[in-house]
């Protein structure tokens, strides 16, 4: 990280009394939220409770109604370096009209850092391939996208935001459809780049082997922040933790 | 002397040739964008052009030319605003140009045949600067279509994601609107107005049998563009029949062959290659979830006094809130 900008001391998001609306209604109300460089955070919550809306907004695909986003500094309408930037969307059909390739798919990842009427780098080649090989579909490349099974589409999409080695992933439920071996590969890939002092802003609802790496949750109720710190104390386990340790009193024994 | 020495035939030829390349390179992103007819759509409005050109005594290339431009802005502008889906601003705008259309020739005093060249294309008319303004836009088109292709074709995959990336995706959309005007004006004279449309989907549909990428689509789809427009010319020239209608017959002819030749390869290769279950089961999960019960001194036996329930061909007992069943040396979680 020697030959970064003079604002690398900025916090990758910085989300200053956000408020977001759509249809009319308020989603999101006076959100506040602050990532440094290098941290990775989890947005947990309901359905329906506003994580897409704030993740929509902090990539400038939403306005904000009032309030502000800033992406390393920077306000996000004026935001102009989105190949540091890795966007993973909820669940949209990676199809279009047309046949694509999982490798044309997971190009286009690529073209933040492309120039208009000039052809891929081998650089651009060997970072699809290497993209391609962390989600295990490296030997899919020439399949039709549309003829993949929804979690294997969902981890062209993850390809797509990684193959630019980007330093702030935002990711709206990820994983979500993707078994648990791929997961797992998922979570190295990640671990790796969060070593290198990649930032990451995750919605899950099942964290899985991406629990480990979170040092910080941040829970929105109907639109608003309700928590924000350390994880776990924020979650409600839907698995309970059960184990019957042999020093564990309370139970019958015959 | 052979009809390609004919010269009216040369400029026929060169504006098919070009009308066959660009029709189809165009009409790869509206087939991905799901946006098919619109350039059906363009080519209505295009009409209200051409008449707005012979009433005004302008050239109609020129004025259906900045006419199309300004409807499918309408469209874009229409559908990026929200304020209709991309079908419904289609159809308000096949319904206004072909109004407009016949209003004006009506208007202009000039009768059906003037207006049949347009709607169905006349080759043998096109005069060689015709053929220059034809050359010049279908160069453009081309240029634009391969030279931004990784861009276009974000945009059309995932508009969400091209932004993300910093694309200008309003740009761009405006870019490929602006450029299926240029298309069917390119286009007035081989297949006509009314066609046009067909040979910017027609061929596109065709590579799709065959096809499982984008690019792939695209140079096929721009073969099977040139083949029927130069063979349907031909054809029209030896038969004397309408150019327009005969190239899209054709383009219409190959897409039955290909979709029959795609049918029978795709159940040569199912035959040939082993389905996926046919293939051995290497390292497949148990169907069942087997979850052992962490550090379980206690053995339950039927005089334990855990509850007991029948569970398939096993006793499962009820122990602090959990089934557990026997399984060799351990308990699972049932
Ligand atoms: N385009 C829209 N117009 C109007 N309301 C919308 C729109 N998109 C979302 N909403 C509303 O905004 C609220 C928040 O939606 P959002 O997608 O942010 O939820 P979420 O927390 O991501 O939920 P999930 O867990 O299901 O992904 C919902 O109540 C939804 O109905
Ligand atoms: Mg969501
Ligand atoms: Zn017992
Ligand atoms: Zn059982
Ligand atoms: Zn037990
Ligand atoms: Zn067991």
């Amino acid at each position: 990280m020697t030959s970064q900008p003079p604002d690398s001391a900025a916090p990758a998001v910085q989300v200053a009394d956000l408020s977001v609306e759509l249809g009319g209604r308020l989603i999101l109300r006076g959100v506040d939220l602050q990532v440094r460089q290098g941290a990775v955070v989890a947005v947990l919550g309901t359905n329906g409770s506003g994580k897409s809306t704030l993740i929509r907004t902090v990539v400038g695909l939403l306005p904000a109604a009032r309030g502000q986003v800033r992406l390393f500094g920077t306000p996000v309408p004026r935001f102009r370096q989105w190949k540091r930037i890795g966007y993973v969307p909820q669940r949209i059909t990676a199809a279009g009209g047309v046949p694509a390739t999982v490798y044309e798919v997971v190009s286009s990842g690529l073209l933040s850092q492309r120039r208009l009427f000039t052809p891929m780098h081998a650089s651009g080649k060997r970072a699809v391939e290497d993209a391609l090989q962390i989600v295990d579909m490296a030997d899919r490349r020439k399949d039709a996208v549309a003829e993949l099974s929804g979690g294997q589409q969902q981890r062209v999409l993850i390809a797509r935001a990684l193959v630019s080695d980007p330093e702030l992933l935002v990711l709206d439920e990820p994983t979500a459809g993707v078994d648990l071996a791929s997961q797992q590969i998922f979570a190295d890939a990640i671990r790796d780049r969060v070593a290198r002092g990649t930032t990451v802003v995750m919605v899950s609802h099942d964290l899985g082997p991406m629990d480990a790496l979170i040092d910080r949750s941040v829970v929105l109720r109907r639109g608003r922040i309700v928590y924000d710190g350390p994880p776990h104390a924020s979650q409600t386990h839907a698995h309970v933790h059960h184990s019957h340790g042999g020093d564990e009193p309370g139970w019958l024994t015959s | 002397m052979t009809m390609f020495q004919l010269e009216f035939m040369q400029r026929a030829l060169i504006a098919g040739l070009l009308t066959g390349l660009s029709a189809p390179a165009i009409g790869t992103y509206l087939v991905q964008r799901r946006l098919s007819l619109m350039g059906d759509g363009i080519g209505h409005i295009a009409i209200t052009g051409v008449a707005l050109g012979l009433l005004t005594g302008t050239a109609p290339v020129f004025t259906a030319v900045i006419v199309s431009i300004a409807g499918a802005t309408a469209i874009e502008l229409v559908r990026a605003r929200g304020k209709a889906s991309g079908d419904v601003a289609l159809a308000l705008l096949f319904y206004g140009g072909i109004a407009g259309g016949v209003l004006l020739i009506g208007l202009a005093g000039q009768g059906a045949a003037t207006l049949n060249t347009y709607l169905f294309g006349s080759l043998t008319t096109v005069s060689s600067s015709d053929l220059y303004v034809v050359v010049g836009l279908a160069v453009t088109v081309l240029v634009v279509a391969i030279g931004l292709g990784p861009q276009l074709f974000a945009v059309c995959q995932d508009e969400e994601f091209a932004r993300v990336t910093g694309l200008r995706v309003q740009l761009l959309n405006l870019l490929i609107a602006v450029m299926a005007a240029v298309t069917v004006t390119v286009a007035m004279r081989t297949v006509g107005l009314l066609l046009v449309s067909a040979l910017m989907v027609v061929p596109v549909a065709t590579a799709q049998q065959i096809t499982r990428s984008f690019r792939s689509t695209f140079v096929t789809a721009c073969i099977i563009g040139v083949v029927a427009c130069l063979a349907g010319i031909v054809t029209s020239y030896n038969a004397n029949v309408a150019p327009g209608a005969t190239i899209v017959v054709l383009a219409l002819a190959g897409f039955v062959v290909a979709a029959t030749a795609g049918t029978l390869i795709r159940r040569r290769q199912g035959r040939v290659a082993p389905l996926a279950d046919a293939e051995p089961e290497v390292g497949v999960p148990v169907p069942e979830p087997h979850v052992v019960s962490a550090g379980h001194p206690h053995a339950h036996n039927p005089q334990c006094g855990h509850t007991k329930v029948e569970h398939d061909d096993h006793v499962d007992y009820v122990h602090d809130g959990h089934l557990h069943a026997a399984h060799g040396d351990h308990w699972d979680e049932h």
